[in-house]
């Protein structure tokens, strides 16, 4: 049995075409994980958001491809 | 009319020589046909004469693939044949493989014509697609009677050194060669036609067939996230200052692995990025935009898991072939499985 891994992207359409099975929603392609438009402070909190959401995506049981939104 | 000699390849049960049972018996080769070589004979009227035929089986020659060419290729040069045809091997991956790989050494060390024929998804076909002419047949060897003609107008062509047309037309799996072609109609006249056809729920012809991705099940999820080693992993390019081991920036050769262990974050000009499809400007300013090593660092901390691990896995997915994007993920998988790593977090651009 293989690990669980979880894919940020900003494209999840070609995530789903490719066979990602856990995949969140990132910002930007060039900055799939920053927000270089917001407050530093504001964009960290950004991303520390979305690797908790990862974190989650990877303790949730899933029978097919999700988007976990 | 010249008579032209042929080798024909075929496996145990083709051979007569028995079905599964027999599948480990090494090759053998008895001169003339033997069983469906009769076929080529009568399908090309007398002009094909099957002067040589090898047997081996499937067990065999799978699992004894080097062994298998060094034993079979002289006994093929030896007969002078003007082609060898293989097969056809229809479904079956052990028949197919032997016959992909077989047609593709005596191409290459023999500079003798060949073709064999099988089911598109015989992994013979992934394996010498590229380099040999694989006649497109369906599962059931029930079609035997249709395929071998089929094979005996192809083969007539290539040793006659006439113009093999195209994939559809020849009827031969596609082998991932593109040539230039001169339309009469202009490519944005072609595409407009193609999307009236679609509208108009008729039949039309993509110029460029998307690949079929495999699937793999999900993995199950983490139990205890509190006892559970993470890894962050990126396709997005985010190497050492000067890229190191010189990861390509286009369609990259490796991937591989840095250490993380000492880091709080990715510092500004101590990383960057070396990925050539994308504006590196954001990330090349905070790294942290594509590997969130900072916000990783603060949830570890926080006891939301129990370590993060020391190394991040990277390479470029930039025009990177799927194959190779496949071996890389078997790779690493591999590589966080065997450290005990029990959940990834993976970035892409």
């Amino acid at each position: 049995m293989g690990l669980p891994a979880v894919l940020i992207t900003a494209v999840p359409p070609i995530a789903l075409t490719v066979g990602a099975n856990r995949i969140i929603r990132g910002i930007a392609i060039p900055h799939p994980v920053g927000a270089p438009q917001e407050e530093p402070e504001e964009e960290f909190r950004i991303r520390k958001g979305l690797v908790e959401k990862a974190l989650k995506a990877l303790c949730t049981s899933i029978s097919e491809q999700t988007v976990f939104d | 009319m010249k008579t032209l000699k042929v080798v024909h390849y075929i496996n145990q049960f083709f051979g007569k020589l028995g079905g599964e049972e027999m599948a480990s018996i090494p090759p053998r080769f008895e001169d003339g046909p033997v069983g469906i070589g009769e076929l080529i004979t009568s399908s090309s009227h007398g002009e094909f004469e099957v002067v040589r035929t090898i047997i081996c089986g499937d067990n065999y020659a799978a699992e004894n693939l080097e062994e298998f060419k060094k034993v079979i290729l002289p006994w093929i040069e030896e007969a002078g044949p003007d082609l060898v045809i293989a097969g056809p091997a229809f479904a079956a991956g052990r028949y197919g493989t032997a016959c992909g790989i077989l047609c593709q050494e005596v191409e290459k060390t023999l500079g003798i014509p060949s073709v064999t024929a099988m089911h598109p998804v015989n992994p013979g076909v992934d394996l010498a697609k590229k380099d040999i002419f694989i006649l497109e047949t369906g599962d059931s060897a029930r079609q035997i009677a249709r395929v071998v003609p089929q094979m005996v107008s192809f083969a007539r062509k290539l040793v006659n050194q006439e113009k093999i047309g195209l994939p559809g037309e020849e009827g031969y799996i596609p082998r991932g060669i593109r040539i230039n072609v001169r339309d009469q109609r202009r490519g944005s006249k072609r595409a407009v036609d193609m999307l009236i056809d679609k509208l108009q729920g008729k039949n039309f012809e993509t110029e460029l067939p998307m690949p079929v991705f495999d699937r793999v099940p999900p993995a199950e999820a983490i139990s205890d996230l509190y006892e559970a080693v993470i890894a962050i992993g990126t396709e997005g390019g985010i190497v050492p200052e000067g890229n190191p081991d010189r990861i390509e920036a286009h369609n990259a050769s490796k991937w591989c692995r840095y250490s993380i262990s000492d880091l709080s974050r990715l510092e500004k000009g101590k990383y960057e990025v070396a990925h050539g499809g994308y504006d590196p400007v954001p990330a090349n300013d905070d790294p942290n935009r594509v590997l969130p090593l900072d916000a990783a660092r603060v949830c570890e901390k926080e006891k939301q898991f129990a370590r993060l691990y020391g190394y991040y896995p990277v390479t470029v997915g930039n025009v990177t072939a799927v194959r190779s994007a496949e071996k890389y993920g078997k790779e690493i998988g591999e590589m966080l499985k065997k450290d005990g790593v029990q959940g990834v977090i993976l970035t892409s651009t």
